[in-house]
Parts: C-alpha cells; structure tokens; sequence
C-alpha cells in the first residue's frame, strides 16, 4: 500500500516494544460482537494510481464540463476565469497540509494571509472587520440571523423574497428548530425590488432584516431607505452578497449602512466544482465584533517586539465557550479564503474594477440580444451580470432543451422555487468575463430557434 | 590583481566563527525572508490579470456606481507568486514534517486525491446544470454514500454537511424531527466532559440544553451515572468513541441499548475513526448518527483551517429526517437528484436545507479517490497501523511523562499525557514551544479538558517508524527538560520565524484589519 510506510518488520519490532502479541490485543477494547475478522465485504480492494485514475476519468466524462460550450447559469456561483497562479499557490503543501494556526510562531503564513483577507473582505463590504471565513454564503446567512437575535435579544427576521431561495431553505430548517420567527415570500416579477413592503413589515419586534444585493433576479436597488427604516425600530440590516465582483461596480451594503454583510466569496479564486467547497464572506461593523461567529486573526508582537499575528478574541468560541459559543463552527474555509484573496490581490483595485465592467458590459449586450427575440421579456431593469427573462411558457423544457444542443443556457425559476407556478416561464441567465460574443450569439440563435418552433411562428 | 575565485569550491577556512554577526540589515535571514503586507507593498493601480477592455454600452447599475476608492492593493503576478511563496515558507504542514495533532488525524494527502479533483468534469461543473448533464458528479456521491455506508453499517447518510460541527448540527437536527415526529419535546443532550467543544455548541445551536455525563476513573463514560440520569427529558447522547482520551468506549452497545431503552438517540462524534475504519462499525453498536470528517480519515487536506467536509450516518430511525438535496440511483444506473422540485410526497420528513448547494464535491472526489486507492484491506490496515504507533509513542513515553490512562491497557490512535510531573512553573505550552525548535508541529495542548495540562499525540498511520523514533527521541529530551526545570525552555521558541507571540494583547486590543498609518501622529512625534 504505497500510502503505508511501515514494513511487516517494523510492525513486528514495535509490537515488542509494546508487549503485544499483535495487533488484535492493541483492540482488546472492542467487544468481541463488534470485531469484524477481515476486510468489510463487497467493497473493492486496493488499486493503483493508474486503476484509481481510470475509474475517475470515467466519471467526470459524464459530465458535461461549464467550459466546453456556451455557459449561462449562476444563481449563487458563478463561472470566472481562475488565474494559473492561484491553483498553483494553494497547492503549495505548506498552506495545503496545514492545519487550523493554533501555534501561531509556525502559522505566520497562513495567518497573515488571513489577517489580509478579513481587510480585503470589510473593505470589499465596506465594512469594519470581517471574519477568516465561514463554510458558504447560505451558512453565513443563518449566522448572522442568529448574531442579529443575540444582539437586539428579538426573534423575528424579516427576509426579502430576493433572497436566494437556497440561502431561506437553509435558515428554515434552522429556525424550524430554534424557535425564530422567519418572513419571506416569493418573488414578485417585477422591476422592482420588495423594499416598500420589507420597510411597512419592520416593527418593534423585528430583529433584522435579510436583503440579498444584487437579489436573486439580478435587481439592484438602493437599502438606504431599508435601513433607515430597520434603524428607526431598533432592528439590523443584514446585506447579503451572492457575486463579490459585482462590488468593484457598485456601491457596497456598508457605505448604505448595513450593519452585517454576509456573502458567497466562490466567484474569486475558487471554481463552480459542483456547488463546493465555496467561502463563506462575514463582515460587519466594529460595535458589533464580539457578537461575530468564526475565527478572527489579530494583530500582535512576539517576545521581540516584532509584529505577528494570532487567533483572536476565541472567548466568543466553541473551543474555549462550549455550549456558550456564538456558533458552533470550527473548521471553516481557509484554503478556499487564501484563493479568494491571491485571486482579488492580483485583480488589486484597477482589475476587480475592469473585471465588473467588463461582466456588466457583456450582460448589458446579452440582455439586449436576449430581449429582442419574439416573446422573450427582459424583467430587470437594473442588474449587474445577471438577469432573468421571461419566455412566456415553462422555462424547464427550454432549459433541457437547450442543453441537448448543446448549450447550458439558464436556471429555470421552477426549479428553485418549485411551489410557486407564476414563476415557471422565467430564466436566470448570468454572463461574465469566460462568455465570448460568440457563445452569446448561440444561445439567441437556439433560444430565437426554440421560441419560434413553440409559438408555431 | 585578485585571483578569479569564480566556480571553485567553497573554502570555510577564515569564516568567523561569530554568531554575533548574524544580524542583517533587511531582517532577512537567508532563506528566511521578510514579507511585508499587501496593503505595504500593493497599490490599487497594480495589477496581475489582464482584463479585455469592455465594449461599449450604456450602464444599467441603477444608478448605484461605486464611485470611493474601495482601497484594495494589486500586485503583479511575479509579486504575487513571490508574497505567497515567503508566506508559505513561515508554515509548518505535513508536507514538511511529523503533525501529530490529537484528535485532528493529520495524515499525508496523496497528490493523485488533488489531480482527480481537478479534471475539468468534477471541478468545471455548475451545481444547477440540468441533472443529466451532471451524471458522473452524482455518481460519485452516490458511490462515496454507498462506501460509508458500508464501512460503518449504517442504513443512510446525509451528504451535504460542510465540515465535522456542520455534521453534528445535522445529526441533532435529525434527532429532534425525530422526536417531533413522535410528537415529543425532549430538552436535554447529553455530552461528556471530554468532548469536543464543537459537541455541546451544536446541541445548543439547535435550541437543546446540553447536561454533563460523569467520566468513571479510566476515563470511560460512567454507564451507572448515566443510566441514573436517563429519562423522558432526555433527547440523546452525544459521545465520541474512540474518545478524546484516546480509548474505545468498551460499553457503547450497552450505552445504546440504555439510551434507546430511554427513548432517546445515540449521537457518535466521528472525529477519531481513523482509529478503527475497517475493524469496527459503528452501526452495529447501536449508534444513531454520526459524521465522518472526510478531512481527518480520509485525508483531504486542511488547508490551514478548511474546507472539512462532515457526511452524516443515520439509521434506519433517523434516516428519513436526513437534509435535501440528495442522490438516488435507479437500476438503469441512472441517478435522480432528490431536492425541492423532486422530492414531493416521498420524503415528507425530511429536515430540509442544511446548505446552498450538494455539499463539499471538491472533498468528495478527494475522499473517493482515496478510499478507492485503500480498498477494504488498505483501509483496515489504517487503523491498524494509526493504533500500531500510538502505542509505541505511549510504551516509549510512559516510564519519563504522566500517562493517565496508559495502565488501563491500550490505547486506540491518540496517547493522552499530562504535566503531572513538570518542575514547578513549567507548563505543556514550554513544551509545545520547545518542541517547535526541534522541528515538530506541537502534539494537541490542553485538551481534552478531563486531564491537567493535556498532550494528545496522535501519529496517524502514514508516519514511519524512523520518523516516529526522531520525534519519540526529541519529545523525550523536551520532557526531560521541563522536568528539569530547564529555563530556557520559557523563552522557547528560539527558531521559528517567530518568537512567542503576545495573544493577550491581540485580544485586549484587538487590529483585525490593516489601516493606512496615521501620518499625522507619527510627524507630531
């Protein structure tokens, strides 16, 4: 087992060494109802690299790969262009087989890489501080739900319908069992955004309120005045982030006054694969610090005088406050937190700038194209790379058919919101930096195609 | 006229022998480089990508351009390989030497996991792609579901779970829509001592009261105390086995039986399965759920602090309650995604979400590919060989250093030992800290909470005995020191990048974020 160094030998001598007449007394504990006196049957037996590789390979050619043909989806992760020299830095064995920096005087890489994130990820917000990363955006979600409980001591949240509804599943579940008061709906399809009716739901007893920015239909609109409102009853705003890039084009939920921003990091440095890992993004701002969930690094000195970093402020932690802890998350995302940071270190201001330009440019193009085929409607009237158009019967079958030419067109509304009929006839179509003109030109040429064919034009 | 010295060999003859001399005016030293921050040595005109220009078209932001600087520095992308790489040189990681981590089963990460992960049909596929385009991805869920099922003869498991604390979350969610289901409202969890911290955050974070279970004196669960405490209040146990002191919980069956017998659930923390994958299934000593970090027995890697990944075992009671999505295989082989759109009227109990998307794909190629490397012998021999040197590290400590449990009999993957016999003043962080200057990442410290001054070593199978001997000869020699009373031993560590650092000062006055210097005070000084 090219895995296993030790040789029959050595297990021969330490067994000696320990005064055991093999290895079954080392599992005397066990009870002899429970030993298994061999390998568990009906499973393989070891293989080779080449075997092993094989086997794989078969696997992932059943998939249909997002950069091999026109590629349109987002809804929560989006397909960016990973620079070479990000994989090749995370694949550096000294950040990859690290472990959490708990001794911190041979950690200084992975904590300084840390302390640089949580800047770039509260000025990215525009926000005070952040955190060194949660699981995903949906996770984060729900942490800061519960931070905004433990901070007004109310259970009531408010969540607009322009939240993803992955990230509401998941606070449902949790809030099923914890006891707190979640709002939401569906989405209205409209160019608006649900703000007037989040800002006439805001009472004495709402503990924050959820918006998603740009919200699930690609809509942006000002919170200002949701947080003015939420402000006015005591309650927090809690700014939620699915597509970090769009923030190197429009302004951040910190400059509007959010309170806590929460998002999904996946779109810099860490690729679609299947949904996960991702890195949960959880910002907010200084008065509200020792409410947060997660770890935090700090800055310091060593016995030297000399500037270092740690873990910090762990009191708020499961490790140190048990059942006390203001979450129970441990591990987190650190490696998928060093992508995203090389990622935007190399974009730097003036490239994470270009970069949004250049995704609104071509969504604005695709949006046009798109809207211009016979029963095709445009609903947003603001969005960044994403928008969602209206077909005017059921966008599952289009979105099938589609792919079976050849072309992964959009997310049907249908499949994320199952229950909710009116919203069967509409698509999300997201485009970034990786979508050509030519790959544009496709979809509105099977789209025009499939359209034409449906309405017997 | 010198002469051209160029190319020889180098002579020592006439070095100073002078350590004095070994201060640098950069702070440099050698192979050992400064590296400053990106917010020092960036600046937001800097830039390593090149970015096609955007073509011309009107702007539909809704009138909310980002028009302040949002203060992000850039750098090229020979700066940027060069930042990271100094960085990375100021890590330890298994890579460069012995980890061995308690409780946390730091084994090497084979390189063919990293290349599988990478082929373009696992790591270039959207998680909303219609589902026949995603059949290999479902496969190989379906395929690692089929392997953990098998190896710890359970009925089900829930995949989506992010990391380990993620996993317990799940399984105690499973455990009261369980009893919800029962039209129950049990309040109190059950959670011994030594346990992971994570264990009593999950069960209040899913809104129980968490009650102490009392250890007996070899470090076990006290089966007596424990069946005192059972009742109609009681939702469950949570107990971890092999357990935090490194022993197998010989009277899990029993606990089970009780628990059960009690109405409740029987919760396992996964983390030390490494111990016995391949020997023992948890399935069959009564267990009710439990998550298996795929980044400890299943070597993904850690990556400095995640991604984990933390399946969730459940059994035929608590599988229906298991999270949305998950895959189903019909006998064509051809394999459904069972989420909201598809999971109508046949799965009604089902918790719901626990996550945006599948869960941790990324770690589920890694972990496949790994147990596919294993097989059933390889994996049996793990557990094997991960108690093999435990063992040895216990038997070849126990005569100089404190070993609480060592006379009880063997111990499983982890040896536990205490500070009991310290000079006065010395503490296991003089330890760790001297260990660092030998070149081994520090054992876990001061955990589990049961034991004074706690050292948990853990080895893990993929040491050799020639690396076990270095380290067993080094910890010796650290111990005889602070036995000794050796003050040098406070000041340590001597040769790590840095020297110790000042956590009480990072948290009284805590800087978590770079700020531009205030010119203004410095000049008025």
């Amino acid at each position: 087992m090219r895995y296993l160094p030790l040789t029959e030998t050595d297990r021969q001598d330490m067994l000696r060494t320990i005064g055991a007449l093999d290895v079954d007394a080392l599992f005397a504990d066990v009870p002899e109802a429970a030993r298994l006196d061999g390998p568990i049957r009906d499973l393989p037996m070891h293989a080779s690299e080449m075997a092993v590789e094989r086997h794989m390979q078969k696997l992932a050619a059943q998939n249909s790969v997002a950069g091999q043909m026109p590629f349109f989806l987002g809804a929560g992760a989006y397909r960016h262009h990973v620079p070479a020299s990000v994989d090749h830095i995370i694949q550096r064995g000294e950040f990859l087989t690290a472990y959490t920096p708990y001794q911190p005087e041979i950690a200084q890489g992975t904590l300084q890489m840390l302390f640089e994130f949580q800047t770039q990820v509260a000025r990215l917000f525009g926000c005070d501080v952040a955190n060194a990363s949660m699981y995903d955006g949906s996770t984060a979600c729900w942490e800061a739900i519960v931070m905004a409980r433990r901070i007004t001591k109310r259970g009531k949240a408010l969540l607009s319908s322009g939240l993803h509804p992955h990230y509401a599943s998941v606070c449902q579940t949790m809030a099923r069992f914890t006891q707190d008061d979640l709002r939401s709906g569906p989405p209205i399809l409209e160019a608006a955004t649900d703000y007037d009716a989040l800002v006439a739901a805001i009472d004495g007893d709402t503990s924050c309120v959820v918006v998603q920015y740009p919200d699930i239909l690609g809509r942006i609109d000002d919170m200002s005045r949701v947080v003015e409102a939420a402000h006015a009853q005591k309650a927090l705003v809690i700014a939620v982030v699915t597509e970090p890039v769009a923030l190197g084009a429009i302004k951040s939920p910190g400059e509007m006054g959010a309170d806590i921003v929460v998002g999904e990091g996946q779109s810099l440095g860490v690729g679609l694969q299947f949904g996960g890992p991702y890195v949960g993004l959880f910002a907010c701002q200084k008065k509200y610090l020792r409410q947060m969930p997660g770890r935090l690094c700090g800055e310091t000195v060593d016995a030297n005088g000399e500037r270092g970093f740690v873990l910090t402020l762990s009191t708020r932690e499961q490790h140190i406050r048990r059942e006390k802890a203001t979450s129970n998350i441990c591990t987190n995302s650190g490696l998928c937190a060093l992508a995203f940071s090389i990622h935007m270190t190399l974009l730097g201001e003036k490239g994470l700038r270009e970069l949004a330009q250049l995704n609104h440019a071509l969504a604005v193009k695709a949006a046009d194209a798109l809207s211009a085929i016979d029963g095709v409607t445009l609903l947003n009237r603001s969005f960044f790379n994403e928008f969602a158009i209206r077909l005017g019967r059921d966008a599952r079958p289009i979105v099938r058919e589609l792919a079976d030419q050849g072309i992964l067109g959009g997310v049907s509304l249908a499949r994320l919101f199952p229950d909710e009929h009116q919203l069967d006839d509409t698509m999300l179509v997201a485009v970034t930096e990786t979508t050509s003109e030519e790959d544009i030109t496709a979809l509105v040429d099977a789209l025009g195609a499939i359209m034409a064919q449906e309405t017997g034009a | 006229m010198s002469m051209n010295n160029m190319g020889r060999p180098t002579n020592i003859d006439g070095v100073a022998n002078d350590r004095t001399s070994a201060s640098t005016v950069t702070g440099n030293k050698a192979l050992m480089l400064k590296e400053a921050l990106i917010f020092e040595s960036g600046s937001p005109d800097r830039c390593g990508v090149d970015i096609a220009p955007a073509p011309e078209t009107e702007s539909r932001l809704g009138g909310l351009v980002r028009d302040a600087d949002i203060g992000l520095p850039g750098l090229s992308e020979p700066e940027t390989v060069r930042h990271y790489t100094r960085l990375s040189r100021q890590n330890y990681g298994i890579d460069l030497g012995f980890f061995p981590l308690g409780s946390c089963t730091m084994k090497h990460n084979p390189r063919l996991n990293e290349k599988m992960a990478r082929l373009p049909g696992f790591a270039d596929i959207h998680p909303m792609q219609p589902v026949h385009t995603v059949q290999g991805a479902l496969g190989v869920i379906n395929e690692l579901a089929v392997w953990l099922i098998k190896l710890t003869g359970m009925h089900g498991v829930a995949m989506t779970p992010k990391a380990g604390a993620h996993g317990e979350l799940c399984g105690i969610l499973c455990i009261k829509a369980a009893l919800e289901a029962r039209g129950e409202d049990r309040k109190i969890i059950l959670v011994p001592e030594s346990a992971h911290g994570t264990n009593p955050a999950s069960a209040a974070f899913a809104g129980f009261t968490v009650e102490d279970i009392p250890a007996n004196a070899d470090g076990r669960v006290d089966l007596a105390a424990l069946k005192a405490r059972l009742g109609p209040d009681v939702a469950g146990v949570m107990i971890t086995n092999p357990n935090t002191c490194g022993l197998f919980e010989r009277d899990m069956k029993a606990i089970s039986d009780a628990v059960h017998e009690a109405g409740g659930y029987v919760y396992c923390d996964g983390a030390n399965f490494n111990a016995i994958v391949g020997r023992v299934r948890p399935g069959d000593l009564g267990i009710d759920a439990m998550h298996i970090n795929l980044h400890k027995t299943f070597s993904t890697p850690h990556g400095g602090g995640g991604p984990g990944s933390g399946p969730v075992v459940l059994s035929e009671a608590l599988s229906p309650f298991g999270p949305l999505p998950f895959t189903e295989r019909y006998e064509d082989g051809h394999i459904t995604l069972v989420e909201e759109e598809t999971c109508g009227e046949r799965h009604p109990h089902s918790i719901g979400r626990m996550t945006a998307f599948h869960g941790q794909m990324g770690m589920f190629t890694r972990a496949l590919t790994y147990m596919l490397s294993h097989g059933a012998d390889g994996l049996r021999q793990v557990a094997e060989d991960a108690v093999l040197n435990a063992n040895y590290v216990l038997r070849s400590m126990e005569d100089l250093l404190d070993a609480p449990f060592a006379s009880a009999g063997p111990c499983m993957h982890e040896a536990l030992f205490s500070d009991k016999d310290f000079a006065e003043g010395f503490s296991t962080l003089d330890l760790a800290k001297g260990l660092i200057d030998e070149g081994f990442h520090p054992m876990t410290v001061y955990f589990p909470l049961v034991v004074h001054g706690a050292m948990l070593v853990e080895p893990t199978e993929t040491e050799s005995k020639a690396a076990i001997d270095e380290f067993i000869m080094a910890f010796r020699s650290v111990v005889e020191r602070a036995k000794a009373g050796d003050e040098a031993l406070h000041g340590a560590p001597y040769h790590a990048p840095l020297r110790r650092l000042d956590e009480t000062l990072a948290a009284r006055k805590p800087v978590l974020a770079w700020s531009e210097p205030d010119v203004t005070a410095e000049a008025a000084e």
